[in-house]
């Protein structure tokens, strides 16, 4: 027996690089066509975009920076997919809800959360401290895949508030990785969305690994063709390509929200850098790996169209968005450094709507605890 | 006021809390045409409608994960787990995701979702449908656990349960389904979290909850017999659970025993023993004792009656208590 049993059945190729998958924009920055699929924006939005992912790689980069500094105590960068982030980020309209992982900083930032709550996480600050329902960008979830019930149910709620059927319609972003695929929650949610029609977008990040577990482990077919067996449609797109990625989930989003039900979207895309920061990638992948998908970079990828269309962007445009990214930077590293830790005694706080009388009474008599090191301390002091 | 069962109590409340907030949803396996097979949720579906009635795919960790959305837009999900032996699928929903959702908002999300488990053996059925996994939950913080032991308890306390902002576990004893009780719908109902005193008594306090509340209540009576009051308590929410009704009494009888389906160890019973203890110490005449079920797997059918807490086990521990 071999253990080299991963990939298509049909082709025998390896789960993913021989299927065709919708592209837009190629790496070597040229717009190309598809029969399914256009980009039907300006350039003044494409800007929008590379702006976007600019400052998304710059937050990227300052979490893991201030991960090696001892300011944060872990950093899951997204490096390699600010494509698949932003672009499905941007499709989304003000009415819709998305239900992220821990690793959709791109999105967080198209849903208006300040970067810097990003942070607070992996700081031990605090467990996610945006206003969800304000951002309609649900708080990070670690346990994998638990978010796609989640949003799965929202779109069923979006449903019974009549909310569904046209235009102006709202639907759910479910975000989840290769790994996730190979939960019981995921394949639940496709179950339910798909038996409720219910208004829900899933978009996987395939970004080929699960920390070391490679995607044959989790998957003899491409992802996007599970779909087809839960009844409803599946795609792959170029997640290293904002264009496909944006028109793509534009338009799964439109199905969803005039009740023509669930999409999956594998979004083909690399995990550049490690899993997280205390991950070490030398010990299971090589190199070359790297290499080949650094030329299918999505940020200098646009860039190159960018440049290449005369009047699309000039030099004072990139210079502009380079301040920016520098001047966020520096408000990340500030703020993050003198970003307060809770009381103590905050722990007790929010358990229940309403506090039960044990834990008043914890919570009291803890502050009482505390409060003695102090008086002990001045009693000390004191001589 | 009429005699009803507890099974249709609950009926009559989930019918209610749906007449009175156009939001409360129901959820589950078999709870739409069927009813639910004990026939909870019968006739709701009709009256309703399916979309607030919904018989969900048979998974229990989608019902949950899904009832989480539905509440995060604004829905009070009621959320049926058919037995108490099928919730562990939906587990990992209610423990890491439904339990800390508020608190790791700071307070911004709320999850006012209920759980009904039908729990609790001595219906003779196939194992993974006659237990008891209450403690699994009150270990958890940001869950609220009740169980409801008689029909006008059920009927209020469902409702109070869907009226709650946090998530609530209902456990119902699923033996005690078919008994009947005068049920009077105008009271005002008490507050849920709280235990109650269904019999007074002066020498011995003897704590009980769900199915074993009628037990402990036959023991009492049986007790009286040979001159001992025993003082009956109802615990009723065991998350938050309320001790010092427990306390209270202690401090007055000196004695206390504690009886619940569930295995003994590190049962609710433990935690309550631990309390009184605490609190007690200078009260007791006695060590607390507990009567539960064995620290075993639930047994087959044909034994069950030896393995469960029954009159006899109850008045040998209250023999005990006062022999020490």
């Amino acid at each position: 027996m071999t253990t080299e049993s991963s990939g298509d059945l049909a082709t025998g190729e390896p789960a993913g690089a021989s299927v065709p998958l919708v592209q837009l924009l190629a790496p070597d920055g040229e717009r190309v066509e598809h029969p399914d699929y256009e980009f039907d924006g300006t350039d003044e939005d494409i800007r929008g975009f590379y702006r976007d992912l600019v400052l998304t790689r710059r937050v990227d980069a300052e979490g893991v920076a201030l991960q090696r500094q001892g300011e944060l105590g872990i950093w899951a960068s997204l490096l390699g997919q600010e494509a698949a982030q932003v672009g499905s980020g941007r499709a989304m309209r003000p009415q819709d809800y998305a239900f992220p992982t821990y690793r959709e900083h791109g999105v967080a930032i198209c849903r208006g959360v300040d970067p810097v709550r990003l942070l607070g996480l992996f700081r031990g600050a605090d467990q996610g401290s945006w206003d969800a329902e304000k951002h309609n960008f649900h708080l990070y979830t670690i346990v994998i895949g638990a978010q796609t019930l989640h949003a799965t149910g929202y779109a069923m709620g979006i449903q019974r508030d009549g909310a569904v059927g046209d235009d102006d319609g709202a639907a759910v972003m479910a975000y989840f990785g290769d790994g996730a695929t190979s939960q019981g929650d995921v394949n639940e949610a496709f179950i339910w969305a798909s038996v409720m029609n219910a208004p829900v977008v899933f978009f996987c990040q395939n970004n080929q690994w699960a920390i070391s577990v490679p995607l044959e482990r989790q998957t003899r077919i491409p992802i996007y063709q599970r779909a087809a067996g839960f009844g409803f449609p599946g795609v792959r797109v170029d997640g290293n390509d904002v264009l496909a990625s944006y028109a793509v989930t534009k338009a799964a989003l439109d199905n969803a929200r005039t009740g023509n039900g669930p999409t999956l979207i594998e979004a083909y895309t690399y995990r550049m850098g490690a899993h997280t920061t205390t991950d070490d990638p030398t010990r299971y992948r090589v190199a070359a790996e790297l290499d080949e998908w650094k030329a299918k970079d999505p940020v200098s990828r646009l860039r190159t169209y960018l440049e290449r269309n005369d009047g699309a962007a000039d030099e004072a445009f990139f210079a502009a968005v380079e301040v920016e990214a520098d001047e966020l930077a520096t408000r990340i590293r500030r703020e993050t450094q003198e970003m307060p830790s809770p009381e103590p005694t905050s722990f007790f706080d929010h358990v229940y709507v309403e506090d039960t009388p044990r834990l008043t009474r914890d919570r009291e008599a803890y502050a009482a605890y505390l409060e003695s090191f102090y008086a002990d301390a001045a009693a000390v002091g004191g001589h | 006021m009429a005699p009803t069962t507890l099974g249709k109590a609950l009926n009559m409340g989930l019918r209610k809390a749906m007449e009175d907030d156009p939001k409360v949803l129901i959820m589950g396996e078999d709870v739409g045409k069927l009813g639910g097979v004990f026939r909870i949720t019968d006739g709701l579906q009709k009256d309703f409608g399916e979309d607030r009635v919904i018989d969900t795919p048979l998974a229990e960790s989608g019902i949950i994960g899904t009832a989480i959305g539905l509440a995060l837009r604004g829905y009070r999900p009621v959320c049926e787990i058919q037995f108490d032996g099928f919730v562990w699928p939906g587990y990992d929903q209610i423990v890491a995701q439904l339990a800390k959702m508020h608190y790791r908002s700071q307070g911004r999300l709320r999850l006012p979702v209920v759980v009904r488990i039908p729990f609790g053996g001595g219906i003779g059925a196939v194992e993974h449908h006659s237990e008891s996994p209450e403690a699994y939950f009150a270990h958890t913080p940001g869950l609220r656990v009740v169980a409801c032991s008689n029909p006008v308890d059920s009927y209020f306390m469902i409702q109070q349960a869907i009226a709650t902002d946090d998530p609530v576990i209902f456990f119902e004893p699923k033996r005690r389904y078919y008994e009947k009780g005068e049920l009077d719908t105008s009271i005002t109902p008490e507050p849920m979290f709280q235990a109650r005193t269904v019999r007074p008594g002066t020498d011995l306090t003897l704590v009980a909850y769900g199915p074993m509340v009628k037990v402990a209540l036959e023991a009492a009576s049986a007790a009286e017999a040979e001159g001992r009051s025993l003082e009956v308590i109802d615990l009723r929410s065991l998350s938050p659970l309320d001790s010092d009704t427990v306390v209270a009494s202690v401090r007055r009888t000196g004695r206390a025993v504690i009886v619940h389906e569930a295995s003994t160890t590190l049962g609710i019973g433990a935690e309550l023993a631990a309390r009184v203890t605490e609190e007690c110490f200078y009260s007791l005449e006695s060590p607390v004792l507990r009567v539960g079920g064995f620290d075993t797997p639930y047994p087959p059918a044909k034994v069950e009656e030896e393995w469960l807490p029954d009159l006899d086990r109850v008045l040998d521990a209250v023999d005990r208590s006062f022999g020490f």
